[in-house]
């Protein structure tokens, strides 16, 4: 390997390639005495313009990387060609160009309706874009819920209301279910009728239950069959179905769209881009930190986070020569520790079962219905879902010391568990509420399918137990604020006590946070199909906490010293809540499809099961359509269907790999060519010598 | 308010035509018009086209006080004959256009080439490399790393992005790189 620096400096500035990149530069930036003529003055730097017109006539003058003057004359040289084209040609051009115009006016115009932009742009200049980007996903998930909830208003319950008020001569029909006892349709909510101590009202509004039963909140509320809006027949049970797909598909579609769009991932290279060094240097300076002393603590962050890098890879290093003992001694430390972690994964799940059973089976109980004891009892399983989602991380982050990862791989196993631990709970928690459910020992639910006595309205009582934690939810993060944060600010900078001071400030952990509205969004997504209102509550309490975090941020914690980079990127949040929407597609489905749907209150009375209203529908189309739906349904269609995806999956693999070696080809003879044109130069000035 | 009267004080071709030339909005381009014609003393306030603000006065602005950048920026957008560094308001309009949002990556990953090459050879070299990574990391003797850190680190740097292998990183090893980096675009931004 010839050394590099042996090549003369004078014959690689004559080469082609770095004239052209000297070119483009602009030549006004020219610094040293022209070699062979070229680039000096500001006249042969037009003239070099004018000699790359190929590469020029495709990109509009903005896109070059030029001074303003030497744009316009671009610009100038580019109208000048477009004299000579015909006619077609020059309007194409012209009506372009008046539509991108148009096009950028109502993008400026439509940038001051963005919520929040002022906003969002002062926490960047202060902390720069990881914590920005959590307050972005903040804003996204009110826009995403406040468009989910236009969405079930506008086909559920409008026309259920303008229904009932006789608007636009619109009535309503009901049709008595048949072949059903009558046992099951007894449903009598309390409604609060009478005089009650304001304490009931209060109680009600925290728990879903009394008052609030009997409004729009809750599908049980919806008894409506069909609505006649003059002469056109409405299906409020299909359109209830159809706007349940319809916020799913349209939540799963958004997520899809926002990852792509920042995401331009090349999958060729093998490595993780987040972890390349190149990114971390080239584009690890925030260009938008406006306070010097965000940008003090950028510099410390970016400091440490190189240094924990570079000591990664010796790490790995030393991990690599570990001997056959020490391997198998830390495998079975880590198989332990899984066991553990498992373990306490199953406690946590047992006791939400556990709880969940308890609570549904003390909280009928009419005797003390109205004593704040009741209250805790249905609050017991949010409760119980609360503290495991706050011990959780800190027992997992405490016990993966031990399994000595190199830390990017700690950081990312831990929020994986984490993730894990706070989407299953709600999975356990409305597993428990369908084995109450279909709770069928000595035949409590023989007529109906469900434990009527219980639950005479199944759907209404898991609405509120979503609604439950979501308003609990809410109360944990104000109190947090409130009740943690602010006096811990204020016992920090005024006690000077050493045990305070070493517990220090604070530091705003976007993972914890991010995490923690991913939750409660995914709490969202399962309870609307039950409670169809909900929407409305999670936009409202997205609107408010966006504010109490920036309050909290702005006087009492300071950023992270230590930020996580691949978890503060958009793509992390967004991967995270696919996971939760994908995890809501599984109660919602066997809900919808799989357990009988209450006969004594709702829309789907009449149906087995709330997915039956679609073959229903079906079966009223004429013969074609149905012939042609039922075939897609059908295994004639599936698995030759399945089998063609299948091809095509292989076929793009194979041309992955494809494009993969022909890279990696091409970049083995790059570094062969370099070789030799040093090799051919160091010879030239041999011979010149 | 303020954004109506600067209105007035940009003929609407010249508008249209910075429109054209830049990545930037009409609200976007009266802002500019506005915060530069702050940085003029008051008498050359009227021929803001034509005058040229000194550096010093450039680097006062908030979104280039905290950046380690900050006199490379200057030097890169500066047209000025003198070489001072000192920016007209189509520099600055220059500027403003390839920090913004719409600009397109080739663009912004060619001024960050530019930006970093601080002795304007053309190339990336471990030179270059040495002092971008002390830009990074804060001007303090403290806090710099140590020459065995800063010798892996460039190892690294120059592994991951020198195809070529000639020990340098050229405009198109950058783009490259950067074309494949998640966090560049939403970095290297600056709005007003």
């Amino acid at each position: 390997e010839e050394p590099h620096g042996a090549a003369p400096v004078d014959f690689l500035q004559e080469l082609p390639s770095y004239q052209s990149a000297r070119r483009r530069r602009g030549g006004t930036q020219d610094r040293r005495p022209a070699l062979l003529g070229t680039a000096g003055s500001r006249g042969t730097a037009a003239r070099a313009l004018l000699q790359d017109r190929d590469e020029r006539t495709d990109r509009p003058a903005r896109e070059h990387p030029k001074c303003m003057a030497e744009k316009r004359i671009i610009r100038n040289s580019q109208q000048a060609d477009t004299e000579h084209l015909s006619k077609w040609q020059k309007w194409r051009r012209t009506s372009s160009k008046s539509l991108k115009k148009a096009l950028s006016e109502i993008k400026g115009l439509s940038s001051y309706l963005v919520l929040w932009r002022h906003d969002i742009h002062n926490i960047e200049g202060k902390f720069g874009t990881g914590i920005q980007s959590y307050f972005s996903f903040l804003r996204f998930l009110v826009l995403l819920n406040f468009i989910i909830f236009i969405l079930m208003f506008s086909f559920v319950t409008l026309p259920t209301i303008i229904s009932k008020y006789g608007v636009f001569n619109s009535t309503v029909a009901y049709i008595s279910p048949k072949n059903i006892e009558d046992i099951c349709t007894i449903y009598e909510p309390s409604g609060n009728k009478g005089l009650v101590y304001f304490y009931t009202y209060l109680k009600d509004l925290l728990s879903g239950t009394g008052f609030l039963e009997v409004t729009y909140l809750f599908y049980g509320y919806y008894s409506i069959d069909a609505v006649w809006i003059s002469m056109m027949r409405y299906n409020l049970p299909l359109a209830y179905l159809l706007a349940t797909f319809a916020y799913l598909a349209l939540s799963f579609l958004w997520i899809i769209k926002r990852s792509v769009e920042g995401f331009r991932h090349n999958l060729v290279h093998d490595a993780d881009p987040f972890q390349s060094y190149c990114n971390k240097v080239f584009a690890g300076w925030d260009f938008c930190i406006t306070d010097p002393n965000a940008a003090r603590l950028k510099y410390r962050s970016l400091q440490y986070e190189l240094q924990t890098d570079l000591q990664e890879e010796k790490l790995k290093q030393k991990i690599a020569e570990r001997t056959m003992k020490e391997k198998i001694c830390i495998y079975s430390l880590r198989i332990f520790i899984n066991i553990i972690v498992i373990a306490i994964l199953s406690g946590c799940f047992y006791s939400i079962y556990r709880v969940t059973v308890f609570s549904q089976e003390n909280s009928s109980n009419a005797d003390n219905a109205n004593s704040p004891v009741n209250l805790l009892v249905q609050y017991l399983p949010s409760i119980v879902i609360t503290l495991a989602n706050f011990t959780g991380p800190l027992i997992f982050s405490f016990l993966i010391r031990f399994e000595e990862y190199t830390p990017a791989f700690e950081i990312k196993l831990t929020l994986l568990r984490c993730v894990f631990v706070r989407l299953a709970n709600i999975g356990v928690l409305l597993f428990s509420l369908w084995s109450q459910i279909s709770n069928c020992g000595s035949d409590k639910c023989k007529p109906c399918g469900y434990n009527y006595k219980l639950y005479p309205c199944w759907e209404s009582d898991v609405g509120q137990e979503m609604y439950k934690l979501m308003i609990f939810d809410f109360i944990v993060i104000l109190a947090v604020a409130l009740f943690v944060d602010f006096p811990r600010k204020l016992l920090v900078t005024h006690c000077s006590c050493k045990l305070i001071q070493w517990f220090g400030h604070k530091e705003f952990e976007i993972s914890d946070n991010v995490l923690e509205i991913i939750y409660g969004q995914t709490i969202c997504w399962i309870g609307t199909f039950f409670s169809p209102l909900l929407p409305a509550i999670a936009t409202i309490k997205y609107f408010i906490i966006f504010y109490v975090k920036k309050i909290v941020l702005i006087h009492t914690r300071k950023p992270a010293a230590r930020p996580i980079r691949a978890s503060s990127s958009n793509f992390f949040f967004l991967v995270v809540l696919l996971i939760g929407l994908l995890l809501a597609f599984v109660p919602l489905g066997v809900s919808i499809a799989y357990i009988p749907s209450s006969k004594a209150c709702g829309l789907f009375r009449n149906f087995n099961t709330s997915w039956e209203v679609i073959p229903d529908t079906i079966l009223q189309f004429p013969t074609g359509l149905q012939q042609f739906f039922f075939g897609i349904a059908s295994e004639a269609f599936a698995v030759p269907f399945f089998v063609i995806l299948c091809i095509v999956m292989f076929y793009v693999i194979a041309l992955a790999r494809a494009h993969k070696r022909v890279v990696e080809q091409l970049r083995e003879q790059l570094v062969l060519e370099s070789r030799d044109k040093m090799f051919l130069i160091r010879k030239i000035a041999e011979a010149q010598r | 308010g303020a954004m109506g009267g600067s209105a007035s004080l940009i003929p609407r071709d010249l508008l249209s035509e910075y429109q054209e030339l830049t990545f930037l909005s009409k609200q976007e381009i009266l802002l500019a018009y506005k915060r530069f014609s702050e940085l003029l003393p008051k008498e050359e306030r009227e021929n803001a086209f034509s005058a040229r603000v000194p550096k010093s006065q450039i680097l006062t602005l908030p979104e280039l006080r905290a950046n380690p950048f900050q006199h490379r920026i200057c030097h890169v957008f500066s047209t000025s004959e003198t070489r001072d560094d000192s920016m007209s308001f189509e520099d600055f309009l220059d500027m403003l256009s390839v920090f913004s949002d719409s600009a397109t990556s080739d663009v912004k990953s060619h001024y960050a080439f530019r930006i970093f090459d601080f002795d304007d050879d053309g190339t990336l070299d471990r030179k270059d490399l040495e002092q971008l990574v002390n830009c990074l990391t804060g001007q303090g003797e403290e806090s710099r790393l140590t020459s065995a850190e800063m010798e892996q680190l460039i190892q690294n740097i120059l592994e991951e992005s020198d195809i070529d292998k000639d020990g340098t990183i050229n405009l198109s090893e950058f783009q490259h790189v950067v074309s494949r980096s998640p966090d560049f675009a939403s970095s290297f931004k600056i709005v007003l």
